[in-house]
């Protein structure tokens, strides 16, 4: 279970830009659960991302998983737990590198980074296997750089990397957002495939309110650092992308956008 | 013969120097000012240890040790403090310049009458035109293992870090890895190599002075580029046997301008000018940032 207690995220503090984005927020995400955020921009989507992730500092509150209390605890050590997909493909991946080297890295993840050599050749079948479900050409480029692939294969490639190891939560930031239609399409197919399989604790950001009513079992619809719309359940079994956008208009109405 | 000689041994132990750059400035992306004082500070451990009359082998060690230590420290300022990565570099090449007066205890130290790793009485039991050569042959096979060390290293997870580190912060976090202590362990072994370069040259030249380190980076610099850009028609070579070509190639071009008549007094400006030249040609101007 993830816990977000009471939240306060104060951009540019003790200036006169201040601005307050969260002001006693609160969210429980239970195991298991696939929540997908939708707002419009500067509502705090990616911030609240940010915020569990320990991107970002906050002013005060907690955050805390299965109870315990991880507020403090640096970036790298929560992403023990998290794998993380961000908006531009080129977070994920390393440029320089071949695919089959940074799929050996993420294979890594969670073992000692020591004098032990990274690539298994072992397990080059394995890795083959892993990029032939994705239907991108990728298997047969294990030698070629990432930074020579497209935009998407990229994208596929740290979606892969990020849950190649045993994680919990898996944070979407817009991960198909710098996509191509089709391509997004495939990303979100191969996404609700392993968050399926792995069972895994999944938020996902997304501007595209279909993907929002298609899949997850939870939509929350931030405005002003807060939970406008929380819809689970038989609410959720209902929901249609029609009243989704109906009710977001709604709130950009109020907002004068 | 001589000249091609001693530029082949320059080249080498430059080529230990670029190499320790190459983890810096291309893997890291990290402009290390500390190197144009860690070259001096294995210079300053070796004429220590020598005139106190240990063994020349086990300076490499200590310089490697000593070097280490200084990149660690620029690591720590950049890291754990947050002073830019020029800055920090610069902080330590400043401080270390009276480490190394402390160390050697003066500016100028000979060591002529002293046993060298080049010049003792194994190299000077062997047949005379073999002794010719003891130097090269020496300088080759350390570089060589320097050359494969590093290769090894770089294929370790360890070392897989260290290139996602230059590559992709984000990505190293995303493993649960601190990307800090990454660039922290990366400081620390390129200045352990140059301070070894250091060590090696001090040995080579048989003195210590404490201006040696001048222009250090920008000397190493170019024979990364030279290595990395001009030579990466020929792939196969793998980076690290690049950068040393490079640097062979580049001290080669140094002695080429000084014999055909180049003042030593422009020998900076021209290496400057050289190196922009290269950097223009070679398409390796600075990435533009882009705002986010």
């Amino acid at each position: 279970m993830l816990e977000l207690r009471n939240i306060v995220k104060i951009y540019q503090g003790g200036t006169v830009n201040e601005t307050c984005l969260f002001n006693d927020f609160s969210l429980t995400i239970p195991d298991r659960q696939f929540v997908c955020v939708v707002g419009s921009n500067g509502s705090g989507k990616t911030s609240l991302l940010n915020i569990i992730c320990g991107s970002i500092p906050i002013d005060e509150g907690q955050v805390l998983i299965g109870g315990e209390n991880i507020t403090h605890m640096p970036e790298h050590k929560r992403h023990r737990r998290i794998g993380r997909v961000y908006q531009n493909p080129a977070l994920g991946t390393c440029p320089s590198m071949t695919i089959l080297e940074n799929m050996s890295m993420a294979d890594n993840k969670g073992k000692p980074f020591n004098l032990r050599r990274c690539v298994n050749r072992k397990k080059t079948e394995e890795y083959r296997a892993m990029l032939a479900q994705l239907g991108l050409g990728l298997e047969d480029k294990l030698g070629v750089q990432v930074g020579s692939l497209s935009g998407g294969q990229r994208q596929a490639m740290a979606l892969l990397m990020s849950t190649m190891t045993p994680i919990e939560f898996l944070i979407l930031d817009e991960h198909t957002a710098a996509l191509d239609p089709k391509t997004a399409e495939i990303i979100m197919q191969l996404t609700g495939r392993i968050v399926a399989e792995k069972q895994l604790t999944t938020i996902m950001v997304t501007h595209n309110l279909r993907y929002a009513v298609e899949y997850g079992d939870r939509v929350l619809m931030m405005h002003q650092g807060h939970a406008e719309l929380d819809l689970s359940g038989e609410a959720r079994r209902n929901l249609r992308v029609e009243d989704l956008l109906t009710r977001f208009n709604e709130i950009s109405i109020e907002c004068g956008n | 013969m001589n000249l091609l000689l001693s530029v082949l041994e320059q080249g080498l132990i430059y080529a230990i120097l670029a190499l320790g750059v190459y983890i810096t400035f291309k893997i890291l992306d990290f402009p290390d000012m500390t190197v144009d004082s860690s070259f001096p500070l294995g210079a300053a451990v070796t004429a220590l240890m020598i005139q106190s009359g240990l063994s020349p082998l086990l300076t490499l060690p200590a310089a490697i040790a000593a070097g280490a230590l200084a990149g660690a420290v620029t690591g720590f300022i950049h890291v754990r403090l947050h002073v830019g990565d020029l800055l920090s570099g610069i902080i330590v090449m400043t401080g270390l310049y009276s480490v190394n007066l402390h160390i050697a205890g003066r500016a100028n130290v000979q060591l002529f009458s002293f046993d060298t790793m080049f010049k003792n009485g194994f190299v000077s039991s062997l047949p005379a035109p073999l002794q010719l050569y003891a130097p090269v042959l020496i300088l080759a096979l350390l570089t060589l293992l320097v050359k494969l060390l590093m290769d090894a290293y770089l294929s370790t997870r360890s070392g897989f870090l260290l290139r996602a580190t230059g590559d992709n912060p984000t990505l190293v976090a995303s493993l649960a890895k601190d990307s800090g202590k990454v660039k922290i362990l990366g400081l620390s072994i390129a200045n352990a190599l140059v301070s070894l370069a250091g060590c090696v040259m001090c040995q080579y030249q048989r003195y210590f002075d404490i201006s040696m380190g001048t222009g250090t980076l920008v000397l190493a610099v170019a024979s990364v580029i030279v290595g990395t850009q001009l030579l990466r028609g020929l792939r196969f070579l793998g980076p690290t046997l690049a950068v040393i070509l490079g640097s062979i190639l580049y001290k080669g071009c140094v002695a080429l301008a000084l014999s055909l008549g180049l003042s030593p007094f422009d020998l900076k400006l021209v290496t400057a000018a050289l190196l922009l030249i290269i950097i223009v040609a070679g398409g390796h101007r600075r990435k533009v940032k882009r705002r986010a």
